[in-house]
């Protein structure tokens, strides 16, 4: 069976190779699935839930869950939309996300997901948690008021750069990224040219010195929904009421 | 929507914001005469009337709750208009004021009025005039208060965004806006 299987999403059927996960078989085809702990050059984590689809009716990752033959996939119902526009909403209300202050605005995954869902405001109380700015390493900042806790940056510390700057620490709400150390990133052996803020999808850690680069209308999800260079948008149209 | 000789009536207000979101809804620059042409301003800074005197078809609400008296002009706002559309990151989220939601408000008045490294007042007393609106522990977005019937983010939205909003509104069109005109900067 030289490896290769057949899925259905969405009622297309899709050829995949076995040992894929969902998310990595759909984009081969065509079809984006949304993601935010997801990074191609990274292990996969599974924590954000934004990717969920329904896998003969049972609410997946797509980002860890492997093809299998005969899969019946929901990516672009209704209901699936719906779980994942949950999930963003409660993502903002959650942690603290002042755009209109943020150097990453344009330019972030959790706020571009939120545009290609047409979510004006959530649903949810803003929750407006206390969390600490780790402002100390000379290159770095860390900004807890935005991390979303996708862990891409504790993976890429060891995963690409060898080290271990970065783990996670608390349980629950208290949850956060911490330093390895008692002096916060500036105790680390993290430098400006390690990846942990590449890969970081929002603006919680930031390169020192590299704001407002691009102007408004230039940057990468003004006018392009994520997503669309994989697929279309799900809907380009927001209706509110 | 509105009776037959009337032109449709629009209220606005700006409660905790900056007064962007009015400054935006001026840049749709010479379209401003056929607003003019096309609605009827009823309570609204934009020419200055302070009182609701009879019922308005639409109201934007600038802002979100910082004191009572934000409230109870959302209220007012909530039971004169037919519908209210919330205009601005601050009105949607809280914006900037609610920069101050995570910290204490007895520290954000000894920080503004007393310990601040720019502040002189020698008596060390935080402004408490009765006329001074009560400031509340937090900053509301104003859906959290009233109902709210449509939402536009931005800070503030675009000319072109408040533009398309109010003309699909008065024409009774389901608003649609395109992928560009929604944002939260
Ligand atoms: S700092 Fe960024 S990369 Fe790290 S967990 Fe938070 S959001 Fe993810
Ligand atoms: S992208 Fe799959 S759980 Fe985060």
């Amino acid at each position: 069976m030289n490896g290769r299987l057949t899925i259905t999403v969405d009622g297309r059927r899709i050829e995949a190779r076995a040992g894929q996960t969902i998310l990595e078989a759909c984009q081969d085809a065509g079809v984006y699935v949304p993601r935010l702990c997801a990074h191609p050059k990274l292990s996969v984590y599974g924590s954000c839930r934004v990717c969920t689809c329904l896998v003969g009716g049972r609410a997946t990752a797509a980002c860890v869950q492997p093809v299998q033959p005969g899969m019946v996939i929901e990516n672009d119902s209704d209901r699936v939309l719906e779980i994942r526009r949950t999930i963003i909403e409660m993502l903002f209300v959650e942690g603290n996300h002042f755009c209109m202050v943020c150097e990453k605005s344009g330019d972030c995954e959790l706020q571009a997901l939120a545009y290609r869902f047409g979510i004006t405001h959530p649903r949810f109380p803003y929750m407006f948690p206390e969390r600490p700015i780790d402002a100390g390493h000379p290159e770095l900042l860390l900004d807890h008021d935005r991390c979303v806790l996708c862990g891409r940056c504790v993976r890429a510390s060891a995963e690409l750069d060898g080290k271990s700057a970065l783990g996670f620490a608390g349980r629950g709400l208290r949850r956060r990224i911490e330093a390895d150390g008692p002096r916060g990133l500036a105790g680390t052996d993290a430098t400006g040219d390690d990846t942990i803020a590449e890969v970081c999808p929002v603006g919680a850690l930031l390169r020192k010195g590299t704001a407002y680069r691009t102007p408004y209308g230039r940057r990468r999800y003004d006018h392009e929904p994520i997503g669309g260079d994989i697929d279309a948008p799900c809907g380009e149209a927001q209706e509110d009421r | 929507m509105a009776g037959k000789h009337t032109r449709p009536r629009v209220a606005t207000c700006s409660l905790a914001g900056c007064f962007g979101c009015h400054m935006s809804l001026l840049d749709i620059d010479e379209r401003i005469f056929e607003l003019a042409e096309l609605v009827e301003f009823a309570r609204s800074p934009i020419v200055d009337k302070k009182r609701f005197d009879r019922r308005v078809d639409i109201g934007l609400i600038e802002g979100g709750c910082c004191n009572e008296e934000n409230v109870a002009t959302l209220r007012e706002f909530r039971r004169h208009c037919e519908i209210l559309v919330s205009i601005g990151d601050c009105a949607t989220a809280g914006g900037v004021p609610a920069l101050r939601n995570d910290i204490p408000l007895a520290e954000c008045l000894a920080e503004a009025y007393v310990g601040g490294p720019t502040v002189h007042n020698p008596g060390g007393r935080i402004p408490d005039d009765p006329e001074l609106p009560l400031l509340l522990d937090k900053v509301y977005p104003a859906h959290e208060v009233v109902r709210i019937d449509y939402f536009l983010p931005g800070c503030p939205p675009s000319a072109e965004a408040l533009w398309q909003t109010l003309v699909a509104l008065l024409e009774g069109r389901p608003l649609e806006l395109p992928y560009e005109l929604i944002k939260y900067d």
